[in-house]
């Protein structure tokens, strides 16, 4: 966020923080070893708020749950913003001095009444009032997020959403107070930062920016072009139009974690070519045709990988891989020496030092050696003696408007409800969580024997189940306007009427996917995986009745 | 919190018990509970009601369980297994079936050979053995705390008040087990509470003619203990009128001029401990009374709190004035029903009369207390571990320091007093701190309470002024019976004093002189008929099972201690008689040196004074087998 | 391994404690252990812990690591008690050594240590443990039967034989064993289940005294109770009580082979947070996952996906 594609605050300042905010986040499951700061913070008295359609087992913890309709955060954060304004609780100082666009932002707010914003997310209007209240009185104040917030269809004005009360609080930049998005994959932060995002290169540089393409194309030795290429949603859409032929698809399953998946599947069978290089032979494989076994590099090979505060530290290597299973790097050199270009054998160690000397600010001064030394370093860290940096931003609250630099803008957004209405045939919203022993679609997680694991079923309110005359255990069809599965139903607590989830970890027991909406956000490229509707039907009598699915 | 719990669920009469003591303070439950229970901090901090839900069931039904205990869980958000770990800490508690009616018998120093073996072995012919029976049973208890009309008995009665027996007739004792009618077990109750109703029997000097000198005994069976009114036309709150005239810091001076010392066994000054947490930044501030007395053949305080509750009440309202709490704790001995009845009866109606509450005696300030039962455990009268039951934890000591004028009570400056020195609180605003520390001398100034029993005439609590010997102690409780063979003093964390050593002066420094202790003031004395061997084992017995577990020295150590003694009463070392002595003598010193908190500094006391007297020379009665032989009186 | 420097961390002034008589400057804060740790000879350093692990809050429950601290009448446990100016400090009289020999003492002859660390069994051998000396051991109590005692009463001892906590070991699930034999009741898998680190509390202390246990409500199995198999128990278990039933089977059949060993540090594979992983492998397979307890990230703990997620690399 401004500017830099990262969380604001190191893991510990939840620990020191007065209130923190986990909006859209399930961390007690989801990321746990995040929560034990969270629960450190909670000890010595910190406040917390769950913002969450579910009253998962985060807010089971929190002072206050907003458990609010799946897709209407934007107007619940506008309303919380407005209110901030209204009560004249708006830290000018930060206003005033780091940010632009205050006056607009204040205009755009200005609709999202406590009744209304009530109206839309079901949340009574005096919890929306005392979150803003606590939340702009807090001397030190994080908002925490995960899927919730990111698996929308218009995902980035969920972010910029939330960013916008940080900037009207003065919640950034400050020991304590900050944005911290909690990434779902162990490199997602890596993944980005290393220029897997279609509009970056490595180190976070703009491919628009000529000076830095410049060197990049030296030391690659090979032109860049300024344009952006396609990420996940724009492929498939590519696949469709018949414009995207052949596909290198590595350590990525999207055959099943793909949103509308039956339609995903039916792509990917119509490539030209596919190449997967993956550590399991996934769903997407059985597609494919060279399928290349990879090392887990995580305890395979050696590397690095970045978690949610930025901090990058070394992976290495505990066992061998199996049979002829490579580490990536290796199959991609080779791949390149098959098609012409010999790039050596670099070591991993050798790889990274090339991204140091490209990444000038913010991977620069992180050697392997000094990773080892200092347990990992957080970006940026621009020199062999610069410490690193926890904590993001602070320059805003300089007293000398140069140091302050570019000065953070607050972004409008408005609220759209999801694409995947409800209506009299979908009356149900669907939503997709995540269990705590699983993971993401399961084909890791599935290869250890977690005892609380239970047989996947459509998770719903019990008001709900005795309203359609289904009990717990019972085989239901759940529809949705792209497909239809069959799964059993398990009463669960934490759900409120007319919400109803599945987990994407089982694919062989229920294969989700098949009924979540590809709809994506044009600005991130997200699905819109946590809002579909879905109506759910009694199947016929000689159905055979499955033990109770538990919670 | 996501507390997770099985599926048992509470009867709707367990539900009920529990929900009459927490709705009142937590409002009623929401109809829709599917969320489970509420979150947050406010949720969370009801931990302390944990020990007082618990009772509620127990009084209810009896056994706690699974269903009962995840209700309680659910309702204050404390984890089951925490719980579960807190239930099982408490003898008086069962999570595993047991008899809805069940009678503790006191085998301990003094009533162990005054009868109460006897009424074990007529209870196991009756009722069957220890812990078995389906409606009604009996198990062995540590002291009761009624010494002085021993042997005594207490009924612990599924949906019946508790009641005690002493001394308890056998014929009696078998027809109340069985009786299991409410209404009769209630008559039963207020009988048992007559019978206590003469104060002359605990507190001989109260007899006609009435001794002259009585200070903190002074109202004990003149007082009607029942009425408020009855208790100012005794005197009653002049002394909180004096407090609150004179201002809080002349109090703390007048307590200073006294030298008036804690007299729950540490000696602390008390007006230096009330200095601290008036003085103390962090508030709140907490006021504790440490009412959980245990130690075996000590019954002042219960005395004390049965015939004179408003006096308590009094004490701590001084106290909490004084250090600036506006609630106090009162943790009584689980085991002590009468006194828990009188004092609740007593605080309900100062607190009716505006003598507790938002506005004292129309003084301005706010100060109430609420009123706590242990559920036995000796080791809750370590203050901090009093400390960790009142809120809801296991019962077991904390480190210090911090001490807990510093961080004591919810983590809150902290004032804890023993009920002894409370009442001399009352004495000292009465006559003035400098003529209260006329009386004795050095640490020891004052009254002091000792609680005589064993072989004397006349057993009872008696008042004395520091500086009486023990022989004029015992001369006051009408001479010895039978010969004299030795006196345990302080407890069972005291020890031994000989025939030889009678003219010792009853003070702290006087007590130290002869390597004795006063502790609790316990005199219990034993004849020459008395099996010594047996009452060291129990003594021995008695800190392995009161032992929290925490440390290991104490936890092994005890354990250890009773093994070795067993093996010399039978008469069979392992080795020689002389390498159990040191084995012994090891044990004494890891505990002593290393345990975390005075019960296990002091476990080995008794035994190592035994020894070091020679009082365990008596070769082995093979006939025993191991057991203490019977003897009644 | 150090971690990055915290931002804003507080100042600590410097305290001086003499210790055994030489003076020794730490920071305001620090436990004498601590101090002792930092600043000690190599015999100070290597005072003897057992419920102590520098990723908790001290419990002071096993009382090792007693020193004498003048004007203390008793010993005080050197890993909870913090450090004051002009403290004086004897690690190494009569009266320590005595307490820290009857500590281990007490405790190899009521609880089976042979798993416990090299360390321990060293210092057993150095401070003369003799547990043969209060007779022999008693015969191991039924499944469920220590489970099952009440406070506050026991069965008198005759003295034949030494009591001991020894009992089968409890297996209720695939992930992890309870051993309880090997129990010394530290305190550790309470307050990592609970309070220091994973606030799921789905084990306490219940019972009293030598009765007391580590147990569930109502001694449930795991899958019966709370435990969500984070597996922060093991990883702080002192002694071997709590183990992965990969281990546990590994041993059972013979096939454990400590002293080849590797531990590998690498991150895991799951989640953003980005835990540290130690990858414990013998023989090229991974036998247990741990995390370093001086990473910021973890300080030591994981979940359970980091703890036992591993499988999918050796399901060949």
């Amino acid at each position: 966020m401004f500017g830099a594609g990262g969380g604001t605050s190191a893991y510990v300042e939840a620990e020191d923080a007065d209130l923190l905010i986990l909006w859209g986040s399930n961390a007690r499951e989801t990321h746990p070893i995040f929560f034990h700061h969270v629960l450190q913070g909670l000890r010595k008295g910190t406040r917390m708020y769950s913002v969450d359609p579910r009253r998962t087992s985060t807010a089971r913890w929190a002072d206050g749950w907003l458990g609010l309709d799946v897709g209407t955060d934007i107007a619940l954060a506008n309303a919380i913003a407005r209110e901030i304004i209204h009560a004249d609780l708006v830290n000018h100082a930060f206003v005033d001095r780091a940010t632009t666009g205050f006056d607009d932002y204040a205009r755009s707010v200005e609709p999202y009444t406590l009744e209304r914003a009530s109206q839309i997310t079901g949340v009574d209007a005096v919890l929306i009032r005392d979150l803003a209240h606590a939340y702009a009185r807090a001397d030190r104040a994080q908002i925490c997020w995960t899927l919730g917030i990111t698996e929308h269809h218009n995902a980035a004005d969920y972010v910029f959403a939330l960013i916008n009360l940080a900037l009207l609080t003065g919640h950034v930049g400050r020991y304590g107070s900050g944005l911290v998005p909690l990434r779902g994959q162990n490199n997602v932060q890596g993944g980005g930062d290393m220029g897997s995002i279609p509009a970056k290169l490595p180190g976070g540089y703009d491919l628009g920016d000529d000076e830095a393409r410049a060197r990049f194309e030296t030391v690659w030795g090979a032109p860049i072009t300024p344009e952006p290429g396609m990420h996940l949603s724009q492929m498939f859409e590519a696949m469709e139009a018949g414009t995207l032929k052949t596909l290198y698809c590595i350590g990525e399953n999207p055959a099943e974690s793909e949103a509308n998946a039956t339609h995903a599947r039916h792509l990917l069978e119509g490539l030209d070519h596919l190449v997967v290089q993956d550590i399991f032979r996934t769903a997407t494989a059985d597609l494919a045709d060279v399928v290349l076994p990879a090392a887990a590099d995580w305890c395979e090979y050696e590397g690095t990988v970045t978690n949610s505060e930025r901090r990058v530290q070394r992976v290495r290597k505990a066992i061998d891989p199996p049979g002829q299973a490579r580490p990536d790097t290796h199959i991609i050199c080779a791949v390149a020496d098959r098609l012409g270009h010999d790039w050596g054998s670099p070591t991993a160690e050798q790889v990274w030092d090339e991204l140091r000397s490209l990444s000038l600010n913010w991977h620069q001064g992180m050697t392997y050696a000094r990773l080892e030394e200092h347990g990992g370093i957080q970006w940026p860290c621009p020199t062999l003696d610069h410490p690193g940096t926890p904590l993001m931003h602070a320059r805003l609250w300089a007293d000398d408007p140069a140091e302050i630099g570019t000065p953070a803008p607050f972004t409008p957004v408005e609220h759209v409800p999801p694409v995947d209405v409800l209506t009299e045939d979908y009356p149900i919203r669907l939503t997709t969580v995540r269990l705590l022993d699983a993971y993401n679609s399961g084909v890791q997680t599935g290869g250890y024997s977690s005892p609380m694991r239970r047989r996947e079923a459509l998770r719903m309110d019990r008001d709900d189940a005795q309203r359609l005359g289904i009990t717990d255990g019972e085989k239901v069809r759940v529809v949705s306007r792209r497909g239809s599965v069959v799964a059993p139903v398990a009463l669960d607590p934490s759900l409120r009427p007319g919400l109803a989830s599945f987990t994407p970890h089982f694919s062989e027991e229920v294969d989700t996917n098949v009924l979540t909406n590809d709809a994506w956000d044009p600005k991130s490229g997200t699905s819109e995986f946590k809002a579909t509707a879905i109506r759910i039907e009694k199947l016929a009598d000689d159905v055979s009745r499955l033990p109770a699915a538990g919670h | 919190m996501d507390l997770r719990l099985s599926g048992a669920e509470a009867t709707a009469e367990e539900r009920a018990a529990v929900d009459a003591l927490l709705d009142p303070l937590l409002g009623p439950r929401e109809a829709d509970d599917r969320a489970g229970p509420d979150s947050g901090h406010e949720a969370r901090g009801h931990r302390h009601l944990l020990l007082p839900a618990l009772h509620a069931v127990s009084d209810a039904v009896g056994t706690l369980t699974e269903g009962a205990l995840n209700h309680v869980a659910t309702r204050l958000s404390v984890p089951p297994a925490d719980a579960y770990g807190v239930a099982t800490f408490y003898a008086m508690f069962t999570v595993e079936p047991r008899a809805p009616r069940v009678v503790h018998v006191c085998d301990d120093v003094a009533c162990g050979a005054a009868g109460g073996e006897a009424l074990a072995g007529r209870l196991t012919a009756e009722l069957g053995p220890e812990g078995t029976g389906a409606d009604a049973c009996w198990v062995r208890s540590p002291c009761l705390g009624l010494c002085e009309r021993a042997p005594a008995v207490m009924f612990q009665l599924a949906g019946e008040p508790d009641f005690s027996h002493a001394p308890a007739v056998p014929d009696d004792v078998v027809a109340a087990a069985r009786a299991s009618s409410v209404v009769a077990g209630a008559a039963t109750a207020v009988e048992a509470d007559a019978a206590f109703a003469d104060p002359g029997v605990s507190v001989p000097q109260t007899r006609a003619p009435r001794g002259e000198r009585l200070r903190l005994l002074r109202r004990i069976g003149t007082v009607d203990p029942e009425s408020l009114d009855d208790y100012r036309a005794h005197g009653g709150y002049d002394a909180l009128r004096r407090a609150v005239d004179l201002g809080a810091t002349r109090v703390i001076a007048e307590l200073k001029d006294s030298s008036l010392t804690g007299r729950g066994g540490a000696a602390f000054p008390t007006g230096v401990k009330w200095d601290g947490v008036a003085a103390a930044p962090a508030r709140p501030h907490y006021l504790v009374c440490n009412a959980d007395e245990s130690e075996p053949g000590t019954f002042k305080d219960r005395v004390l709190m049965e015939h004179d509750p408003f006096g308590l009440v009094e004490a701590m309202t001084i106290a909490g004035w004084v250090t600036g709490c506006e609630r106090g704790y009162l943790y009584v001995r689980g085991e002590y029903p009468l006194a828990t009845r009188r004092l609740a009866g007593a605080i309900e109606e100062a607190r009716r009369r505006g003598y507790l509450g938002d506005d004292v005696m129309g003084e301005g300030f706010t100060f109430d207390i609420e009123l706590r039962r242990g559920a036995g455990a000796y080791i809750c009268g370590e203050e901090t571990a009093l400390l960790n039951s009142i809120e809801g934890f296991r019962g077991e000591p904390r480190n210090k320091p911090p001490f807990p004028s510093v961080s004591g009570l919810f983590g809150k400056p902290t004032v804890i007093n023993n009920v002894e020195t409370l009442y001399n609180v009352l004495q000292v605003l009465d006559v003035g701190g400098p003529a209260f520390a006329s009386i004795g001398g050095e640490r020891s100034t004052g009254t002091k309470l000792f609680c005589v029993s064993g072989a004397v005439a006349v057993p009872g609590v008696y008042e004395v002024d520091f500086g009486t010997t023990l022989r004029e102690l015992l001369t006051l409780a009408g001479g010895l019976r039978g010969e004299l063979r030795t006196i345990l003093l302080g407890g069972a964390a005291g020890g031994f004093v000989m025939p030889d050593q009678l003219d010792v002066v009853l003070t702290l420094e006087g007590a130290r002189e002869i390597g004795a202790t006063l502790g609790s003031g316990v005199v219990l004395a034993f004849d020459t008929d008395a099996d010594l061997t047996a009452i060291l084992r129990r003594i021995a017995a008695f800190f392995r099972d009161e032992s929290c577990g925490q440390c290991v020295p104490c936890r092994v150590g005890t354990v250890r201690q009773e093994e070795a003694l067993a093996r010399l009463e039978r008469g069979a070392p392992l080795g020689s008689r002389d390498t159990e002595l040191a084995l012994l003598d090891d044990l004494a010193r890891v505990m002593r040196d290393a345990s975390i908190c005075g019960l296990g500094q002091t476990a080995p006391a008794a035994l190592q004074s035994a020894l070091s007297l020679n009082l365990l020379s008596t070769p082995p009665d093979p006939s025993t087998n191991g057991h203490r032989k019977v003897t009644t009186t | 391994m150090t971690t990055t420097p915290v931002m804003l961390g507080d100042i600590k002034r410097v305290v001086t404690v003499t210790v055994d008589g030489r003076e020794v400057r730490v920071p305001e804060g620090s436990t004498i252990l601590q101090a002792l740790h930092a600043e000690g000879t190599p015999q100070q350093a290597d005072t003897p812990t057992l419920c102590w692990a520098p990723n908790l809050d001290p419990i002071n429950a096993c009382r090792a690591c007693v020193v004498e601290v003048e004007g203390s009448r008793v010993l005080v446990p050197s890993c909870a008690r913090k450090v004051e100016d002009d403290m004086e400090v004897r690690t190494d009289t009569d009266k320590v050594r005595h307490s820290r020999r009857m500590v281990l003492e007490l405790l190899a002859s009521s609880v089976d240590m042979s798993q416990a660390s090299a360390d321990v069994a060293r210092w057993m051998s150095e401070y003369g443990v003799d547990a043969d000396r209060y007779g022999p051991p008693a015969p191991p109590a039924q499944a469920g039967e220590r489970d099952r005692r009440h406070a506050g009463h026991h069965h008198a001892p005759d003295g034949s034989h030494a009591e001991t906590v020894a009992q089968p070991v409890k297996i209720d699930n695939d992930l992890y064993v309870r051993d309880y034999s090997r129990c010394i009741l530290c305190y550790k898998c309470v307050n990592a289940c609970g309070t220091d680190a994973q606030f799921t509390f789905a084990i306490a202390a219940a019972g009293r005294g030598f009765d007391a246990r580590i147990a569930t409500e109502f001694d449930a199995e795991l899958p019966d109770s709370a435990c969500v198999y984070c597996g922060n128990c093991i990883g702080v278990c002192p002694t071997g009580a709590l183990k992965s039933v990969r281990e546990h089977d590994l041993r059972a059949g013979d096939d454990w082979h400590p002293e080849e060993e590797t531990v590998t540090t690498t991150v895991c594979s799951f989640c953003g947070v980005g835990c540290n992983l130690e990858l414990h492998v013998q023989q090229g397979s991974i036998v247990n996952v741990t995390s370093p307890a001086d990473h910021s990230v973890t300080h030591g703990h994981l979940c359970v996906k980091g703890r036992f997620g591993f499988q999918h690399v050796q399901n060949l």
